[in-house]
């Protein structure tokens, strides 16, 4: 059994390809982690209790929210943030399909969006657009870019179809 | 949040142990309750004994005699499950319209047995003095308070929080069990898993200190392949349930005559409500629009309601019918 006391419990997260070993406490959040000790500040916190979705990241592929999540839980896993979507400087399709839709305002809820679209279009929930809306519902975006941000997912699902001979 | 120890535990028995030796400790599967409610300052263990690795527990054997789910299987691989979805829809639709996607990836089934009221009083400890299911004996600030999300069945004077859950109300209609481990493995039909808050609203299961549930079992019946889960909420989707039911028929060779239904509630009661006064009234009987509607009323006789909640004692009878027709095609 692993165990890790009050403080100075190194732990090794593998976060968008690179390892990474932070000394944090147990009680930090995988969210708190990435931004607060690996330094990437793509990852959102919006509410910090599971209720927005700004959160959002990958871990073993699936998506979650990172801020129920403890650091210390997806120890050794591949942990997936905005940060690690695009490809040598060239952007996933979702992203551009989110630039080329105008899919936000204040851009807030942006990765999170994204990270939860690219998961939604892998697990096949892009049929329709009530099954985009049903599917993507667990990101919220207060300034109501909805109508675009379907658009996006439909069309970077679209694209990623036709790019599937390329792995992306 | 509040420090505490983390443990990763390995094999069943080392988790166990675990928390056998630490007082105020508690057992960690996907965190979606346990971290929110450590954030609120409602939970605040001691360690906690993270199990979401131990092997062999996240299996889903859907056989012809039963449904078993490993309770740390995620309620998306169930909802997702192919026999689940193609055979025992209403497991797989009391999952899916769930919480959210990111959420269900998280969630384990055992998780999800053990969620919290979303009581805002029992919440907010920093706001609200008053809970009984927080605090034993201090009051209850819902009776009085904001209570339009309250339970108007199986409550007491010393609490009328609603119990979340989806799948629980699936189980509940579909006479589950749970089965726990604690050194030695016990079997709890689903009706004693859940109990009424009485004078106790701070005891919600009737497991002891260190019990780790391991596995839920459905057995599979006529009833449960033709089943239903209808949610009726305040927004489309990512929202709990202000009334759903669960519910599954089962017609004699005649194609008319009701030969079995399972009718349970959920977001309007204590615990996940079986209602058994409408599945009696229905047995026997011809299926039709009429003879449903009026069986479908009996599911809230008996319900006190607290003001804003009285809405739900004419909704959930009409949640009731409308998933029983769903079943029975008239709808």
């Amino acid at each position: 059994m692993a165990k890790s006391a009050i403080a100075d419990a190194g732990i090794r997260l593998c976060i968008n390809g690179s390892e990474h070993l932070l000394q944090i406490e147990p009680r930090v959040t995988l969210l708190d982690a990435l931004r607060e000790y690996a330094h990437l500040f793509g990852t959102k916190k919006g509410c910090d209790q599971g209720q927005c979705g700004a959160c959002t990241v990958h871990v073993d592929g699936r998506r979650v929210l990172a801020c129920l999540t403890l650091a210390s839980q997806v120890e050794g896993l591949a942990i997936t943030t905005i940060e690690g979507l695009a490809v040598n400087g060239s952007l996933h399709a979702v992203q551009e399909a989110f630039i080329r839709h105008d899919a936000f305002q204040c851009g807030y809820c942006t990765s999170g969006q994204i990270m939860s679209a690219v998961a939604c279009i892998n697990e096949g929930r892009t049929g329709s657009d009530t099954s985009i809306r049903e599917y993507m519902s667990g990101n919220l975006c207060r300034c109501g870019a909805y109508p675009h941000i379907v658009a996006a997912v439909r069309d970077a699902a679209q694209a990623m179809d036709l790019g599937e001979g390329r792995g992306r | 949040m509040n420090n505490f120890e983390y443990v990763r535990a390995t094999a069943i028995p080392d988790a166990l142990r675990a928390v056998a030796d630490q007082a105020g400790s508690r057992f960690l599967a996907g965190g979606t309750t346990m971290v929110d409610l450590m954030k609120c300052g409602v939970e605040v263990p001691s360690a906690l004994i993270d199990i979401t690795r131990l092997p062999g527990l996240d299996t889903i054997e859907a056989g012809p005699a039963s449904v078993r789910i490993g309770a740390l299987s995620r309620m998306s691989d169930v909802a997702d499950h192919p026999t689940i979805r193609k055979e025992f829809p209403v497991l797989s639709e009391s999952l899916w319209r769930g919480a959210s996607a990111q959420l269900r990836n998280m969630a384990t089934i055992g998780g999800n047995l053990m969620q919290r009221t979303r009581c805002s009083y029992f919440r907010e400890p920093g706001v609200y003095s008053a809970c009984n299911k927080r605090n034993p004996g201090s009051g209850c600030a819902a009776l009085e308070g904001v209570n339009r999300g309250h339970a108007v069945l199986g409550t007491s004077p010393s609490c009328i929080a609603t119990n979340p859950g989806d799948f629980a109300v699936a189980l509940v209609a579909f006479d589950a069990a749970v089965y726990v481990e604690n050194g030695k493995p016990r079997r709890i039909p689903i009706d004693d898993f859940f109990t009424l808050p009485g004078d106790t609203p701070d005891v919600e299961h009737p497991l002891s200190p260190g019990e780790l549930i391991v596995a839920v079992e459905i057995p599979t019946s006529p009833a449960l392949r033709r089943s239903h889960y209808l949610k009726v909420r305040d927004r489309e989707s990512y929202e709990f349930a202000v009334a759903s039911a669960a519910v599954g028929l089962e017609l004699e060779a005649d194609g008319r005559t009701i030969r079995d239904v399972r009718v349970a509630l959920g977001g309007i009661a204590t615990r996940p409500w079986r209602a058994r006064t409408v599945e009696a009234a229905l047995v026997g009987r011809t299926f039709d629009e009429p003879t449903v509607r009026a069986a479908s009323r009996l599911a809230t006789e008996g319900a006190v309601d607290h003001g804003e909640d009285r809405f739900k004692i004419d909704l959930a009878p009409r949640v009731v019918a409308r998933a029983l027709l769903t079943v029975g095609g008239t709808s």
